[in-house]
């Protein structure tokens, strides 16, 4: 083989992919960002792109922060409850996760590998079929409300699938808490036990070992976990539709759905959209990039 | 020492923790598989064990209802035709990424990195906008949803054969070379037979998430013919459904766990040729 066919060997096996990335990945966002800024057909409400980067117009775009912030700001309900929904779940994911990782890092001894196996376990679930599972033990006749009044004895029915935010924040970490406690233990299990033994050895106290090795030898895997489980809750609408399917729990993926099944309202999804990836676009960036860094280390 | 330390009643707060939160997590979806096998309709009061949602219901089960037999089919075929596709793909951008230099490759990876981020729902709506606003050689249904599909899987198999390339080193494949191996050669006699467990596992991987996948395979269906199972528990969980639907989420979890545990043998036999790890914490570890 010849020096030059030799030195195209490499980009000739990556081009399929690239190509493929760049069709339906690189192609897509820009069809994305010219329907954000297209308009809309008067006639037969269909979104009509603006395929020119210098026809871009700031039409639907403002369609979304007047609703947004202005006077008839029906869409900030949404964002700020999922905003909400978010820090609330993943705080009480972290303080799930937290403890289970380092019992699994630190004192699962022999049975670590089954600990393991059973934490993975949701992985290979369906997330709807998770989902599925909480609607039949939470109907009204469900298993929940059942135990809860003692087999019929006490007058409790909650009906705990009608528009009950704590339902949707359970639902939420109840589908999103294994992707935090992965990360966290990876973080934990490579701290090496001499490290802690030889804090204590120091002096420091279970608490101080705690604050001042474990908790900053472990950020990585906390900042991984937290940003794993709040990107796609971001964009989350099926869990709060299939717990509540109230508007009082809707959240900003709730809204991108609709808008993108009602006629004449693509341009505004595409704009939410934007918005979306706007906001995530410094954690989603960091990570990326945090990713390819710690390659480059290893 | 070890011993001491699991003693101490920090340990046992631990493990409670993880005990209960292991129940939490795992005996709601036993108790919608038990309830697949209920003799009656309901989903919370058990009427005796029957096979009647899986096979015999004349209407109902899985077997006799056309919709519910096609979305299991139409799952498990996406995801097969998409890790059949994903998986070369992936792995051919891992090895040409190691080696490649310049702009284009350090935009696929970084591109690579973003789809692993990126919300679904964004990649979704942006592949329907494209197939519905400009002329596509395919339209929604089945191609769209394995387009969608193995973009937003690709990262999978690359981010894990880059992991396992870093490991490896290039020193066998530069022996191989220096032995008279072609640069493909080598990567094909040394170097592949080394990433077979990485590729192993990622296959397993993106099967099981294109089981599980929602948000891409709605957006882009076309009709009834491309729903697949996660769609119809969706549309159908809150509308008072009879046991046939936990049975067809538990035959998708059987597919994934089979495909778990075929991977789990596979991988065993590889690990016995190379000497490696083979037991199934460093499988799932590294799943």
């Amino acid at each position: 083989m010849s020096k030059g066919v030799q030195r195209l060997t490499w980009p000739i096996l990556g081009l399929p992919a690239v190509a493929w990335m760049f069709f339906f990945l690189v192609v897509p966002f820009y069809v994305l960002l010219c329907t954000a800024f297209g308009s809309i057909d008067p006639l037969f409400r269909n979104p009509v792109p603006a395929w020119n980067p210098l026809d871009w117009r700031f039409t639907q775009v403002a369609v979304v922060f007047e609703r947004l912030f202005g006077p008839d700001n029906f869409y900030l309900p949404p964002v700020m409850r999922t905003i909400g929904f978010v820090l609330i779940a993943v705080v009480i994911s972290l303080l799930i996760a937290f403890p289970v990782a380092y019992f699994t890092a630190k004192y699962a001894g022999r049975r670590k590998a089954l600990v393991l196996t059973l934490l993975v376990a949701p992985f290979w679930i369906s997330y709807m079929m998770r989902m599925l599972a909480w609607v039949n033990l939470l109907q009204t006749d469900g298993i929940v409300n059942n135990i809860l009044s003692l087999g019929g004895l006490l007058p409790i029915e909650v009906n705990w699938l009608a528009g009950k935010w704590y339902t949707v924040v359970m639902g939420l970490i109840y589908g999103y808490v294994p992707y935090m406690i992965l990360p966290l233990f990876a973080a934990l299990d490579r701290i090496s036990p001499s490290l802690l033994e030889a804090a204590r050895d120091l002096g420091a106290g279970g608490f101080d070992v705690f604050k001042r090795v474990i908790l900053p030898m472990s950020t990585p895997g906390i900042a991984a976990g937290t940003l794993l489980i709040s990107l796609p809750m971001m964009g989350d609408y099926f869990t709060t539709e299939l717990l509540s399917g109230s508007p009082e729990t809707s959240m900003i993926g709730s809204l991108i759905n609709t808008s993108i099944s009602s006629p004449g309202q693509s341009g505004q999804a595409a704009a939410l959209i934007l918005v979306l990836l706007v906001v995530l676009a410094a954690p989603m960036i960091w990570y990326t990039r945090s990713t390819s860094t710690a390659e480059a280390r290893s | 020492m070890n011993r001491k330390i699991s003693m101490t009643p920090k340990a046992h707060g631990l493990a409670t923790i993880t005990v209960v939160y292991l129940l939490w997590a795992l005996v709601p979806v036993a108790i919608a598989v038990l309830f697949s096998f209920n003799a009656g309709r309901s989903r919370s009061v058990w009427q005796g064990f029957s096979l009647r949602w899986y096979t015999w219901d004349p209407n109902g089960s899985i077997l006799n209802d056309p919709s519910l037999r096609n979305a299991l089919l139409h799952t498990i075929l996406l995801a097969l035709i998409a890790t059949a596709i994903t998986v070369p793909l992936g792995v051919c951008l891992a090895l040409a990424l190691d080696r490649w230099r310049g702009r284009i490759p350090t935009g696929a990876n970084f591109a690579v990195l973003l789809s692993f981020v990126i919300p679904e729902i964004a990649l979704a709506i942006g592949l329907l906008f494209l197939i519905t606003m400009l002329t596509t050689p395919f339209g929604l249904g089945t191609t769209a949803q394995i387009v969608g599909l193995v973009t937003f899987q690709l990262s999978y198999p690359v981010v894990i054969v880059r992991a396992r390339l870093l490991t490896i080193g290039s020193q066998y494949e530069e022996a191989a070379r220096d032995l008279g191996a072609s640069a493909l050669g080598a990567v094909k006699r040394v170097l592949l037979p080394m990433l077979s467990p990485a590729i192993l596992v990622s296959a397993i991987l993106v099967f099981a998430d294109v089981l599980d996948n929602f948000v891409i395979v709605r957006y882009l269906s076309s009709d009834m013919s491309t729903e697949t199972t996660s769609m119809r528990i969706y549309s159908t969980a809150r509308a008072a459904p009879t046991p046939a639907l936990n049975a067809l989420a538990t035959l998708i979890l059987v597919a994934s766990l089979g495909a778990v545990i075929i991977g789990w043998l596979i991988y065993r036999r590889l690990g016995k040729n190379d000497g490696g790890d083979v037991s199934f914490g460093s499988f799932t570890g590294n799943v």
